[in-house]
């Protein structure tokens, strides 16, 4: 029965990464809030099930001619070293902390998100195609 | 600031959000790597995925090496995700994007409130 759940929480939250947003913001919580999922193992379980949808989307966007690498070094070689220093320092931390400061990451992410919400609604409104003149 | 410094600051955040976090370095490298680097909508969200997969194997294998990984749920949950990636590729087109977006941003609110309190 779990494996179905599992199963499903990654449906919904690979939908919202297909869609361009992020999955792991919605797996993350539902593994621990609904599926009683320890904090550290949804975090873990996320990074894995990250890889083989990567895998798949890749060469997808490759073909479309969106995927870009010019001065990308300059981004991947400092990510990856803090991304080290960070996954070290989260197995470190206690599970409730870690689960309180993912909340506080999300609610700002949500605040964010309103904010261009609004920038959005209010261009629309204005009847601009603000997003055709990004893409 | 110069525009190699804000690359350099774009990659720290998104490892350090996706490290600590496990999850949500391209949300921090999107919006980046359009004002950074100058990226497109369509090329920021398919260029992160290519800036935020090493993150997430060096990730995979730290939490691994701190006894994290539980194959009982990752195996099925990697599995729905890739099917899920598949339909929410192609509905991306066919939905109302700013109620798409309302409901997500509602969602993070709801789960980082409760996280947060619970």
């Amino acid at each position: 029965m779990s494996f179905i759940l599992y199963l499903l929480a990654g449906f919904v939250s690979g939908m919202l990464g297909g869609m361009g947003m992020g999955g792991g913001t919605v797996l993350i919580p539902v593994l621990t809030i609904f599926l009683g999922v320890s904090q550290h193992v949804a975090q873990a379980t996320n990074v894995i099930a990250f890889l083989p949808m990567a895998a798949f989307a890749l060469p997808r966007h490759k073909k479309s001619g969106y995927l870009r690498s010019d001065g990308l070094a300059l981004v991947i070689i400092p990510a990856l070293i803090s991304s080290v220093i960070f996954s070290f320092l989260a197995t470190i931390v206690g599970g409730d902390a870690l689960r309180q400061l993912f909340g506080a990451f999300l609610v700002a992410l949500a605040v964010r998100g309103a904010l261009s919400l609004k920038d959005d609604i209010v261009a629309r409104k204005k009847g601009k195609t603000k997003s055709s003149s990004a893409e | 600031m110069g525009d190699k410094m804000r690359r350099i600051l774009c990659g720290l955040g998104t490892g350090a959000a996706n490290g600590l976090f496990g999850g949500g370095g391209g949300m921090i490298a999107v919006p980046l790597l359009k004002s950074a680097a100058k990226y497109s909508e369509k090329e920021a969200h398919a260029t992160a995925i290519l800036v935020i997969a090493p993150l997430c194997a060096i990730s995979a294998a730290i939490y691994s090496f701190g006894g994290f990984f539980d194959k009982s749920v990752v195996i099925p949950a990697a599995i729905g995700n890739i099917f899920g990636g598949l339909v929410g590729a192609a509905l991306l087109d066919k939905l109302p994007a700013v109620w798409v977006k309302a409901a997500f941003v509602a969602l993070m609110l709801a789960a980082g409130i409760r996280m947060l309190v619970g």
